[in-house]
């Protein structure tokens, strides 16, 4: 059995016994890459020589008898919107080409404190939106199942680099389900932690009230171990909590005794794909194996999730993406020589104007345009403010149903993987795919996913676990269960 | 309620986005079809609802007024497109 195919929180085990170095990890890591990264694509940058540098640093220190961090020697991928020092940091987009950040996000700096070793950066939707990865201003990644099908989106690299084996542990950032939808359709484990529960310190931001970053990993004691480094308090981060952190690494293999398990009668209906539906059934029925109890939970404002999700979103984005104008950093248009009679605007405005034109891909200039139309003068309450009085409903849904249940449980995803290019010219199709995943980024809540089946044509189906605020360590311990007893976790594409 | 590409070119500039006339087209389209979708939210009757801007109990979140370690003038600049010894350059305004 190869190295590679062991789970993070194994090779951790026999790098501290001395079985395994870190420099034989990393090697292995990046061979895998060599291989098979020409038809996955899933980074936009690989920090080969650096992450050998380190690791041989590691061992030389562990050889020492040096005191260690959490992920000594453990590679790491980190999606390409979140700021590393002296490392290129894109959000694949056009307009930060180029772009060096100064400092470090607060996970990297986490990562780089618990002594992970950095091996690359991601490839995304551009500013993380979309389902796809076809946003990227760079390259396609192609899904490791199926290479004609799309990974998801917008983490898709980070998903697509765990279900190839290109690295045991990644980082996404999740605004609507961007780590929960990539992570079922590669197979893998996407856990989006509660809204404060990780610091955005230094992660592009897209929109500030729903972005969370998370672990993206093969299993879920590996999301346990790494959302163990990333959680916490932050200074830099007004909006992160100051909430205890669990012990999720030393309680995950833990069962839960008396779970009762709510069951969203809305994620039933139409347009949910057979094989899918009865994949998550089949889940269902393994936790009632377990001892879990059932009860069916009405969430009557879910069906409303993308709608206000697609007013709240583009208006926090067509705000947080202002920064982007030529001046600071990124792209900018030469128009010194444009013709200046032909138009009123001054030259600073065509300067603006020009470089994001020129820097933002479509999507990303749709949901710009569509959140300042929200925001204009005449249109606030009638979009703005209304999606945040719904916000508050789809909030107490939930708020009342963990009142009655400890987790909820359904799919992540109406369709499996979709082939590239089928949804890309109509962007409400494209939008449909964060249907289940979008209410927890709006309510605030934990999501996880985690692999439950195959399809007939053996592409991958995820099953989603939600939890109330900062309630990741049930979350957690509830998802083991289910991995416990079954191996879905256990499959990886032959490509 | 449609879009008109007079809306459309009017918004691109309180967005500072230069768009060409196919994408003024495309985008009339397409955002008169997420305005139509989104409008289903007025089915709803929030009346007595309070909005939620975000999910955390948290108002203002107060610091100790002390000095700090911040970026150097130098790391600050050192992604400007164009810049001096010490500014961002742009163009004329005035």
């Amino acid at each position: 059995m190869s190295i590679i195919s062991k789970s993070a929180t194994q090779q951790r085990e026999m790098l501290r016994t001395g079985e395994l170095t870190s420099v034989e990890l990393t090697t292995a890591y990046l061979e895998q890459i060599k291989s098979r990264e020409s038809a996955v694509k899933a980074f936009v940058h690989l920090d080969e020589q650096q992450a050998l540098d380190a690791a041989q640093q590691i061992d030389t220190r562990r050889a020492a008898g040096e005191p260690l961090g959490d992920l000594a020697g453990i590679p790491v991928a980190v999606k390409d919107n979140l700021c590393s020092e002296g490392v290129p940091t894109t959000c694949a987009s056009k307009i930060l080409s180029g772009f060096i950040p100064p400092y470090d996000a607060t996970v990297v700096a986490k990562l780089k404190t618990a002594d992970a070793i950095l091996i690359g950066r991601t490839n995304m939707d551009e500013f993380a939106m979309g389902s796809s990865t076809e946003n990227s201003s760079i390259q396609v990644t192609s899904n490791p199942w199926n290479l004609q099908c799309i990974p998801g989106g917008s983490s898709g690299g980070s998903a697509a680099c765990i279900a190839a084996g290109f690295a045991p542990l990644a980082l996404g950032s999740d605004t609507g389900g961007s780590i929960r939808q990539p992570a079922a359709l590669c197979g893998i484990v996407g856990l989006k932690p509660s809204y404060g529960r990780v610091s955005r310190y230094g992660l592009v931001a897209f929109a500030s009230s729903l972005d969370q970053i998370g672990p993206m990993t093969g299993n879920v004691e590996d999301a346990a171990l790494l959302l163990q480094v990333l959680a916490g308090h932050d200074s830099h981060d007004s909006t992160s909590a100051d909430v205890t952190v669990d012990g999720y690494v030393e309680n995950v293999t833990q069962p839960l005794s008396g779970l009762t398990l709510g069951v969203v009668d809305e994620h039933y209906g139409d347009g949910l794909e057979a094989e899918i539906k009865s994949s998550v059934e089949e889940a269902i029925r393994v936790y009632e194996s377990l001892g879990a109890t059932l009860k069916h939970i009405e969430m009557p404002h879910a069906s409303y999730g993308i709608a206000t999700y697609y007013i709240i979103a583009p208006c926090e984005a067509s705000s947080n993406l202002a920064r982007f104008d030529g001046a600071h950093y990124g792209h900018r248009a030469d128009t010194s020589t444009s013709d200046q009679t032909s138009t009123s605007e001054d030259a600073l405005t065509r300067m603006y104007r020009s470089s994001r034109a020129a820097g933002f891909g479509d999507e990303v200039k749709r949901r710009i345009m569509l959140g300042t139309y929200a925001l204009s003068e005449g249109y606030y309450d009638a979009f703005y403010l209304k999606a945040l009085k719904v916000r508050r409903l789809i909030r107490q849904d939930y708020d009342n149903a963990f009142k009655d249940v400890d987790l909820l449980i359904g799919p992540v995803t109406a369709c499996s993987a979709f082939k590239q290019g089928e949804k890309t010219a109509d962007p409400m199709a494209m939008y449909m795919e964060d249907l289940f995943t979008v209410t927890a980024n709006l309510a605030g809540v934990a999501g996880i996913s985690i692999p439950c089946g195959l399809t007939d044509a053996g592409l991958p189906i995820g099953v989603q676990l939600q939890s109330a605020p900062f309630q990741e360590d049930k979350l957690l311990r509830a998802a083991y269960m289910f991995q416990h007893a079954t191996d879905w976790h256990q499959r990886r594409p032959e490509f | 309620m449609a879009l008109t590409r007079d809306d459309v070119e009017k918004v691109s500039l309180l967005a500072r986005l230069q768009l060409t006339d196919d994408e003024l087209n495309s985008m009339t389209e397409h955002l008169s079809q997420i305005i139509q979708y989104v409008h289903q939210l007025d089915e709803i009757n929030t009346d007595d609802v309070a909005p939620l801007a975000h999910t955390l109990d948290i108002t203002n979140v107060l610091a100790d007024d002390v000095v700090a370690d911040c970026l150097s003038r130098e790391a600050a600049l050192q992604n400007a497109p164009q810049r001096d010894e010490e500014c961002f350059r742009v163009p004329a305004v005035l």
